[in-house]
This record gives structure tokens, sequence and C-alpha cells, in this order.
């Protein structure tokens, strides 16, 4: 029985260790990746909703972070599908709404309705393929002092690595909690009741709050002041200056001006 | 539900973005000022446990469907609004990086309709109204279920506005409100009991912790003046820009309004329309949104002419070859270095 939680572990665990690749992609800064996507996100956005073509060709960032960090394309792909319902649902309202004929392909009548829906489904893989390559590239630590470095106010970065770190621990103990449940439950077949639920979740609060104690302590035997020292030296240096304003150039670039339509105009040309 | 990058415009995007940006620089300069430190491993790992409670489902009496936690009424319970907003939006990013909830420029809008609303609206204004300094079960159970209902009715309407604002989704604003709002009630009354539940119990088993946890936050301390006195402010804020790009957005305000007053709004929104077409055109910077008037063989408004779709579709094989390439060379090189990474043995 594959529940959500065991999924969310694995998921996290195995982007982690994408995360901990090595290639220069991987070695680069994270601040020059997480600009360089925050650009990407923002350019992608603001197309009107009736673009389809001028949106491809920004399918080459995603392809270029795959290829040059080596991640595996299918596990991404199911992650964007996975969350997809809701944009989906709120999209598909859109071709039974706005039913006017905007493209004529020969005999084929597209409405704006489809062209907006596809436009949709676009910038949705293209932001969520985003912000997943950043976290498969960069890893969630960098990403925290990145932010720190960037100006984020300083309780909250710590917040932040200490989530992260006490994910794992919380984590396990609700998995065991589940199992050992799931153990002793012959006729709800595992399934979590509303009274039981409670239990298990005061109880766990009880044990987290018990914990956050002891924690406290073990930080103050160990001269904790409030922040986090991170060890690992970042410089943003000649290839990151190069890999966020060459993307970010060629960005604005393809929103700017429409390049597929003359590459379109081109191929049509030379296969006449 | 989450709110996702692809409903959003650039422009409504980065307002709640930076609404909730100053909001943690406040929320942190608080809690590093005012609140004593043993609240920081608290509030890492408060965080966890409801980022691990949120994925654990339960079936919900009578009804059989599963439901699960939000948990940020909780936090503020336990945590104070401060912290407690700082915890809600450590959740909300490491959801949005890991799991692609919503998306890097919707975490703005998220953490405002879960992290802000429930812990500077729903929690100060409901809770501890009703709740008091001596809670007993009944108050409880009833700021619980009133403050998660009207804070989760509160973020789906946002969500609504958000989406209809940007105008991306051609769901016109009175059927998308139909729709969320009885859902999220729904949702907001399992949250309110939940929320309830776990309280009660907590009071139960350890009274001591919800009585530090009041002491920290007497109803006296929390500053509720100037919380509504910053929430008008952003309110008007936030409205007086969304506004100005509502108007060029009427389909589906203007679908409402029509309904409302008649055809002689319509005649006059569409001059409205024009001199905008003629502010948007000077001001290029901000994105052509695409209005939905069509001349006859006026294919030049449309983003996707059969051109533009042949030189996309070449742009992405264009693009897959090279991510292959790249990806191809990458192992190879590695097998390279490995070869040459190997001590020489004599």
């Amino acid at each position: 029985m594959s529940r959500k939680i065991d999924q969310a572990f694995y998921d996290i665990g195995h982007l982690d260790t994408l995360a901990a690749g090595d290639t220069p992609l991987h070695r680069l800064d994270p601040r020059a990746k997480l600009l360089t996507t925050v650009v990407f996100i923002l350019t992608v956005v603001s197309f009107g909703k009736y673009e389809i073509g001028r949106l491809l060709p920004f399918f080459l960032y995603p392809a270029v972070l795959i290829g040059l960090g080596e991640l595996p394309l299918t596990f991404l792909l199911k992650k964007v599908l996975l969350v997809s319902p809701f944009v989906i649902f709120i999209g598909i309202f859109n071709p039974w709404l706005d039913r006017e004929v905007m493209l004529q392909l020969g005999p084929l009548a597209i409405s704006g309705g489809w062209i907006s829906f596809i436009s949709l489904l676009l910038r949705f893989t293209l932001t969520i393929g985003a912000a997943l390559l950043l976290i498969a590239t960069t890893g969630f630590a960098a990403i925290c002092m990145a932010l720190e470095k960037l100006g984020a106010p300083q309780v909250f970065t710590v917040q932040l690595l200490l989530l992260y770190r006490y994910i794992f621990v919380l984590i396990g103990e609700s998995i065991r909690m589940m199992r050992a449940h799931s153990l002793r439950s012959f006729s709800a077949k595992g399934r979590i009741t509303y009274r039981v639920f409670l239990q298990m979740l005061g109880n766990l609060l009880l044990r987290t709050i018990d914990r956050a104690q002891r924690i406290h302590m073990a930080m103050l035997s160990r001269a904790f002041t409030g922040e986090l020292k991170i060890v690992r030296q970042f410089r943003f240096g000649y290839k990151e200056i190069c890999f966020l304003v060459g993307f970010s150039a060629l960005f604005i670039l393809l929103r700017c001006t429409d390049v597929t339509a003359l590459l379109g105009h081109l191929v049509l040309e030379i296969s006449r | 539900m989450h709110m996702a990058d692809a409903l959003l415009s650039p422009a409504v995007g980065g307002t709640m973005w930076a609404a909730t940006a100053a909001t943690t620089v406040y929320c942190s300069a608080k809690v590093r000022h005012s609140l004593d430190e043993h609240k920081v491993p608290l509030m890492g790992v408060l965080a966890a446990f409801i980022f691990a409670a949120q994925m654990i489902n339960f079936t919900i009496p009578g009804t059989g469907s599963s439901g699960h936690l939000g948990g940020g009424l909780i936090l503020a319970i336990l945590l104070g609004p401060y912290a407690a907003f700082l915890a809600i939006a450590s959740v909300l990013t490491v959801q949005c990086l890991f799991f692609a909830d919503g998306g890097l420029l919707a975490l703005g809008c998220n953490i405002f309709h879960m992290g802000t609303i429930p812990c500077f609206l729903a929690y100060p204004l409901i809770y501890k109204r009703i709740v008091g300094d001596q809670p007993s079960r009944a108050r409880l159970l009833t700021g619980s279920l009133l403050g998660a209902v009207i804070g989760l009715q509160l973020g789906a309407f946002g969500v609504v506005m958000e989406t209809t604002l940007s105008g991306i989704s051609e769901l016109p604003f009175s059927s998308f409100v139909m729709m969320m709002q009885p859902i999220h009630l729904a949702i907001g009354i399992v949250e309110g009991l939940v929320t309830a539940g776990i309280i009660s119990f907590i009071w139960q088993a350890r009274p001591e912790i919800m009585e530090k946890a009041a002491a920290d936050q007497p109803i006296g301390a929390l500053p509720i003046g100037k919380i509504l006195i910053g929430l008008a402010t952003a309110t008007v804020f936030i409205g007086g820009i969304l506004s100005w790009y509502a108007s060029q957005h009427p389909d589906g305000l203007e679908w409402a309004t029509a309904r409302i007053t008649g055809n002689k709004e319509l005649k006059s929104s569409s001059e409205i329309h024009q001199s905008l077409q003629g502010v948007q055109q000077q001001t290029a910077v901000l994105p052509d949104y695409g209005f939905k008037e069509k001349k006859e063989g006026d294919s030049g408004r449309l983003g996707t002419s059969v051109a533009g779709l042949v030189g996309g579709f070449t742009v992405l094989l264009l693009a897959l070859a090279i991510g292959l390439l790249l990806k191809r060379r990458g192992s190879v090189g590695h097998d390279h270095s490995h070869d040459h990474s190997q001590p020489h043995h004599h």
C-alpha cells in the first residue's frame, strides 16, 4: 500500500540525491540558478493567454538543465503530471466558454478556448518544471543560503533549514505511527478514522513539543546564537554571470521578438 | 487549493509577492526582537509536524471521503501569529520546491492565503476573541470552527480574485466563486473540527502548554489595531494596483457588471477599453494580454499563426536534441574523467 506520506518521503529524498550530483551545473552558485529561474518564470507568465508558438522555445531552458544536470526526465515529468489536476480542472472551462474560432488549419477550426487551454498547459509545465529543476540542481540548503545572501531575513532562512532537517524525523515518526495503526486495525483495514486521527496527531504533537525542548537544550549546549553557519564557500564568478546574463537575455529576446514566426516562415519557405 | 503560476499574470503575482515579502520581513524582525529563543527550534519542529500531518489522510465520518489538516490556525494558537506565519511560510516553500505545489510565483499568493489570513485575521480577530484567556471546550470548538471556516473562505476568495484579475483563465468571476466557496466551506469545517480536536487534546493532556501559549500572547498584547491598519493599507494598495489591471480584463467582471446594471454599462466600458488599449500600447513594457475582440483577417493580433506554430515546433525539436546531446556528452565525459582519476599502479 503506497501512501501519500511514503511517496513524499521518497520524493524529497530522491530530489535531494539528484541535487547532490556533481556536474558543472550543480557547481554553479545557487544565486545564479535562483535568479535565472525567477526571470524564466516571469517571462513565461507574462505572455498573453493566446500564445502557443512563442512559448515553445522556452522549453530550451529545461532541456539544457536536464541535459547538463543529467536529471531523469521521467521522474520529473511524473511529478509535473501529479500536480496538474487543479490547473487542468480550471483550464478545461476555457474551450467551453470561449468558442469563437481563432485559427483555421485547413479544414480544422480551432477555437480561442482551446488555444488558451493549451497555452495554459504549456505555461504550467514550464513554470512547475523550472521550480523542480531548481531544487534538483541546487539542493535545499544551498537555496536557503542563496536566499539569505540575496536579502531574505535570517530568522526565516534558519526556520527553513530547521524545518528541512526535521521533516525527515517527523515523517519517519508519522510513518511508524501509521504502520503501527494499520498492523493493529483489522476491521478498519488501515483507514484512519477521525477520532483515531485526533489521538494520533495529538500524541505526535505532544512528542514534538517535548522534542523541541530537547533540541533547544542541545542547541544551547553547542552555543547556538540564532544563526546557522555554513562552511561551504560560494562564489558568484564569471561562469555564474554568463549563465544568468546569457539565459536572461535569451528569455527577454524570446519575449520581445517573435522568433518562432520567423523560423516558421523560413521553414515554410524552404519546404516550397 | 493552491494557486498555480500558470493562472497568474506577473502583475498580480508580483503584487502578492511584495505583500508576502513585507510580511515575512516584519515577522522575522518581531520574532528576533521580542520572543525568547526557545521558540526557534519550536518553530522548526512544529512546522515539520504540520508538514507531516498534512500527509496523513483520515476518513471523514459520514461521507467516507478523506480529509487532511491545513494547520495554519493550530500553529497560530501554539506559536503566536508572527512565528506561526514564518512556520507556515517555510512549509509552503518546501512544498512548492519539492512537490511543485503551485509554483514559485504563486508562492506569494499561497503564503498570503494560508499564512497571513489565518495568522493575522482568523487567529487574532476570531479565535482569540472567542477563546480569550480561559479556554473551555465549547469556546475552543466555536473559535476554531469560525476561525477556520472564515479564514478558508477568505483564502478561496483570494484565489478567485487573483485568477480573474490575471485573465489567463476564462472562468467568469461569479461561476468561479460559486464553485470555490462551497468546497472551501466544507474544507473549513473539517479543518475547524480537527483544529478544535487537537487543541482540546493538548489542553486536556498537558494544559500547561496551552496556558503558556496563551500567556505568550495575552489578548491585550496583540496589536489588533495595528494589524487592522496594516491590512487596510495592504488592501488599498493591492486593490489599487490590481484594479488598474482589472480594468483591462473586463471579461469576468464585466459579465457580472452587465448582469447587474444592463447594457448601458457595457457601452461605456468599451470606450474605456479603447482608451486603455491606447495606454497599453504606449506602456509596451507591460505584456499584451490579447483582447478578445477580433477583426476579420486580423491574424496579426493572434499569438498563434500557422508560421508561429511551425516555428515553435521546430525550436521544440531543437531543444530536445540539445538536451539529449548534452546528456550524452555529460555521461561520456564522466567516463573519461574516471579514467584519468585512476591512480597509476606500479
